[in-house]
């Protein structure tokens, strides 16, 4: 059995969240300071660029999710300081202030009226300063409990039920114990195991608000949809991998969240948890959508689960893969962090399964590399609900 | 050697955990809620991951996997047949 009450080495922040990872992040505001901020990342090593496609005449909930996006990556622990490059002041400062606002070192650059090239080199001074102040920080003595831990599993099959996804659920469990602050998603892959969540939430104001989101979400696939949706959800791979329905799949994804643990309260996409436990965020089921959300609600630390071989990563946050499928391991092993393989044919059990993974979290939060970190994974993709104004 | 698991006993479904298993093969199940085993006789080749019936079902019934409604059939299956896309679709959506 795995004890739980051993630390980990992480990184404190000023406002006494833990990180496991310290990144000097340089994060566009918007598409057109993509090549700025790549450029600063190129003249400064240690530092990581986020280029996206967005943040351009968005307006609404939509702008709102984009500025909580990227001001809970800036946010996030696993990042150690932050240059913000945006095309106008206003809303670079917006970004600046979110951030600064967790105590760590942040600086705006806006590139009208002085162009890239003086943007460039006035942002790399900054960001070489913070290259110092990051690299100058040791990791310290943390709780386990103190670690954000989000999950998500893709490209699932009929393994990922039986075998992965409990695997997540038993850990979940243990670190549910730990009073841990944990999160699950992936709104649309929840249909037809809705009953099973609804029941497992705190209370009937959490019930409501999960059923609120819930609803949301099947009202816009009803929307949008023009069939059942067979080969989007299950995808192609999942339908590749056994599973024949939406339902089946909702069945194994809902393993993830164990036996014991209570959904403790419920989040909009990028909002951050107010207390420990469990949350459900609203979320789409896409990997590289969902986990960063995670990344932009405080998670630092992610379990993934697969069943087909789902190579996802992400910028900031590392991304743990756990497979029960033989022909996967067999065949992508580079894209597995933990082989549960041996539940299948009864070698390991469910709770041995949960503690190899629990195993592998604590040697990622104290700095060991993930397979998708070491195969540069880093899918760094925003949520967008409706189009540009 | 086990080659293919079922949640419980009253779904109608297992699960195959072996590659290339072939049409008229006796296979070997675990049922894991129970934790018996069950032999089936299975009428295609079906491939790892892939589902096979462990109970005879009619058009329009209810598929049951982890005691769950998983979908529902839209032709008769038997015992041993592959269960999937084919002959089987949601009920949502």
């Amino acid at each position: 059995m795995i004890n739980l009450n051993q630390k980990i080495y992480g990184y404190r922040r000023d406002n006494n969240r833990v990180g496991i990872r310290n990144y000097v992040v340089i994060l566009p505001v918007d598409d057109i300071s993509n090549a700025a901020c790549e450029a600063v990342s190129n003249n400064i090593k240690g530092t990581i660029a986020l280029p996206h496609p967005y943040g351009r005449l968005q307006f609404g909930e939509d702008l709102d999710l984009h500025f909580r996006t990227m001001i809970g990556t800036g946010a996030n622990p696993n990042v150690a300081a932050v240059v913000v490059i945006g095309i106008e002041p206003g809303w670079t400062q917006k970004i600046v202030d979110g951030i600064a606002a967790t105590g760590k070192p942040v600086q705006g650059f806006a590139i009208e009226q002085r162009g890239d090239t003086q943007t460039i080199a006035d942002a790399s001074k900054a960001a070489y300063d913070m290259v110092h102040y990051a690299t100058g920080l040791q990791r310290e003595e943390c709780d386990i409990g103190e670690l954000w831990v989000s999950t998500k599993c893709g490209e699932s099959d009929t393994t990922s039920g039986f075998g992965s996804n409990p695997t997540v659920g038993n850990a979940f469990d243990k670190l549910y114990e730990k009073q841990s602050t944990l999160l699950f998603g992936e709104t649309s892959e929840i249909t037809g195991g809705e009953h099973l969540v609804k029941e497992r939430c705190a209370n009937d104001a959490v019930a409501d608000q999960f059923m609120f989101m819930f609803n949301r979400y099947q009202d816009m696939i009803e929307r949008f949809k023009t069939d059942d949706l067979s080969e989007s959800q299950p995808t192609k791979g999942n339908i590749e991998g056994g599973l024949t329905t939406i339902e089946e799949k909702a069945l194994g994804n809902i393993q993830k969240i164990g036996k014991k643990c209570v959904v403790d309260g419920v989040l909009d996409k990028a909002e951050m948890p107010t207390s420990n436990g469990l949350w459900f965020m609203d979320s789409s089921s896409a990997a590289a959508e969902m986990v960063t959300l995670c990344a932009a609600s405080g998670y630092v630390a992610h379990l993934f689960p697969t069943g087909q071989g789902n190579i996802i990563g992400n910028p900031i946050l590392p991304v743990i893969k756990v497979c029960a499928n033989p022909r996967t391991v067999r065949t992508m092993s580079e894209h597995v962090d933990v082989d549960v393989t041996g539940l299948l044919n009864r070698d390991i059990n469910l709770d041995q399964a949960g503690d190899m993974l629990l195993e592998s979290l604590i040697h990622t939060s104290n700095g060991r590399m993930t397979a998708a970190e070491i195969l540069g994974h880093q899918e760094f993709v925003l949520t967008r609900l409706y189009e540009s104004a | 050697m086990i080659q293919f698991i079922v949640h419980d006993e009253d779904d109608s479904v297992g699960v195959v955990t072996v590659e290339g298993l072939k049409a008229n093969d006796t296979v070997s199940g675990w049922i894991m809620d129970q934790d018996t085993l069950i032999d089936v006789k299975i009428n295609q080749d079906i491939p790892i991951g892939h589902k096979l019936a462990i109970k005879d079902l009619n058009k329009d019934d209810t598929v049951i996997k982890y005691g769950v409604d998983i979908g529902r059939t839209i032709s008769k299956i038997a015992v041993g047949d592959h269960l999937h896309v084919h002959n089987v679709k949601t009920k949502r959506w």
